[in-house]
């Protein structure tokens, strides 16, 4: 009998999980089994120059679809198809179609979906984005002129925010609880995106949730939505709704195995699975121990976690399957990056954890000229984040993110480093 | 001896390719990549993860 590990999810986790199996020199059946139909592909272009010009469905895929590598090499890829159960003490999945799949090894990769607005009104018309369709079907909407209103102001909200003004709609982004990225940014920065926002034709609307979905008027269709009610009673009609309001983590499938699901699944610094034998988990779902700050377990929604995870994952599966301890564990620096209209803003570390800011060059409330900010707790520098600076600029915070510097200690002489 | 290629036209100067790989890649102080088409073999495993955290995958390996 040989041995098999089953990956659950073919998007970016599920392929580098299967990638780095091989490179830590897996040589049994890897089946990977995903629920959309397409091989895996990159989610960024999503909200950004894919949905500005995404071509035909098929030119859409080509120009998202990963390239594995040469050495992965023998992966059966089960795709379309998803799993409804585990049991991880019998070590089977269960797929849709019935059929029930044995393993040896567990990769848990399936990732989040949209979170939706609980709200009473019509269903119909109202936009999310995390699939290549739903990047399809939102810019076939986004022609010039369209009222168009995002709900939600963290990164996929003000990326999509930005590609509907720049594709020429008339755009409202309604904030919600929090600035635009406010989360990962802090509030410095987030005031500067608004106002960068603002200038570019994006109309703003701080501090109000969606309470009701208007029913498109002059429409016989009444299940479309046309427009929101918000808290503060401000009516907004629309022609196209967009919901990016956060994410769910896929794990209703690992439901009965006595894991802790709370948010993600619960995992320990190796990304091993806590309580569930040989399993691992990587990318968005997997919540594992903040090492860097000590401030416990948590989720990681950047792109760069796909594939740090599954390089401490994978050997650390297979060193389970093989009796022995895992390889002394990595703490990845978590990193992200974001483009609103031509500008990029990246930061590195873990800014939300912050217990104090400091604006190392630039002006936060003018981000396109180029601003770069540390993010302190405990007086140590936890997190970086520049905007409208180059490449080689934001890896000189990352160094000092990686040293952990105090406050003071990166503070440029005025003149010397800003530019665009 | 490994061989690189970067497609120009993809590339959007992220620089993530000279954290991972930074004996190959190296961004210049206009903030634009330079690297060395040829590389030893002894660097095979940190181009594949130069190759594996491009956002846009500009990297490709020549043979
Ligand atoms: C629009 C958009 C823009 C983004 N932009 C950026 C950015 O600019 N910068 C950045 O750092 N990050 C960005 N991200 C985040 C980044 O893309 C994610 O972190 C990354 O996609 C996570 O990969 P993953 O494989 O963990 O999860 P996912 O990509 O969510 O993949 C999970 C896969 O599992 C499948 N699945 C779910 N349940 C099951 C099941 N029961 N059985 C089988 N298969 C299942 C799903 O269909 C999906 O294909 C963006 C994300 C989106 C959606
Ligand atoms: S990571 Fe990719 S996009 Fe960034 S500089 Fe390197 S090759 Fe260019």
């Amino acid at each position: 009998m040989s041995s098999r590990i089953v990956v659950a999810g073919a998007s970016m986790g599920g392929l580098r999980a299967a990638e780095q199996l091989r490179a830590a020199g897996w040589e049994g059946e890897i089946v990977v089994v995903g629920e959309e139909a397409h091989p895996p592909y990159n989610r960024p272009p999503l909200s950004k120059a894919l949905l500005a010009a995404p071509g035909t469905p098929e030119e859409a895929l080509a120009a998202v679809q990963f390239r594995p590598r040469a050495s992965a090499t023998g992966i059966e890829w089960r795709l379309g198809t998803g799993i409804v159960a585990a049991d991880l003490a019998a070590r089977t999945v269960t797929l849709g179609s019935g059929e029930s799949i044995s393993y040896d090894g567990l990769v848990i990769a399936t990732g989040l979906r949209p979170a939706r607005i609980v709200a009473p009104g019509p269903l119909g018309g109202r936009h999310v984005v995390r699939s290549l369709e739903d990047t399809l079907a939102l810019h076939k909407e986004l022609v010039p002129g369209a009222r168009v209103l995002v709900v939600g102001s963290g990164f996929i909200g003000c990326e999509v925010a930005a590609t509907a003004s720049e594709l020429g709609c008339s755009t409202v982004l309604v904030e919600g609880a929090s600035g635009p990225m406010e989360r990962s940014l802090g509030k410095e920065l987030a005031d500067g995106v608004r106002g960068f926002l603002n200038a570019r034709g994006v109309e703003t609307h701080s501090g109000a949730r969606v309470t009701e979905f208007l029913t498109k008027e002059n429409g016989n269709d009444a299940g479309t939505c046309g427009g929101v009610v918000l808290s503060d009673g401000t009516r907004l009609a629309a022609d196209v709704v967009v919901e990016a309001v956060g994410s769910h983590p896929n794990t209703e499938w690992l439901q009965g195995n006595g894991l802790d699901l709370s948010d993600g699944v619960l995992c320990d610094e190796h990304l091993r699975v806590v309580n569930a034998g040989p399993v691992v988990a990587v990318g968005d779902v997997a919540r594992f121990p903040d090492l860097r700050t000590g401030a416990g377990a948590r989720r990681v929604e950047h792109w760069a976690i796909p594939t740090d995870t599954a390089k401490i994952a994978a050997p650390a599966l297979l060193a389970y399957l093989a009796g022995e301890d895992p390889p002394a564990a990595s703490a990845p620096l978590p990193s992200f990056w974001t483009d609103l209209f031509k500008i990029r803003i990246q930061g590195v570390g873990s800014p939300a954890l912050a217990d104090s800011v400091e604006v190392f060059e630039g002006d936060a409330s003018a981000p396109e000229a180029g601003v770069a900010v540390g993010y302190f707790r405990a007086g140590r520098l936890i997190g970086a984040v520049t905007a409208g600076l180059p490449a080689g600029i934001q890896l000189r915070y990352r160094t000092a993110v990686l040293n952990q510097e105090p406050p003071g200690a990166l503070a440029v002489a005025p003149g010397v480093a800003s530019r665009t | 001896m490994g061989n690189i290629h970067v497609d120009r036209k993809l590339c959007d100067n992220h620089g993530q390719c000279a954290i991972a790989a930074p004996d190959v890649f190296r961004m210049n102080d206009d903030g634009i990549l330079e690297f060395d088409e040829g590389f030893a073999d002894t660097l095979l495993d940190e181009v594949e993860e130069a190759i594996d955290v491009c956002p846009v995958q500009a990297i490709f390996l020549k043979d």
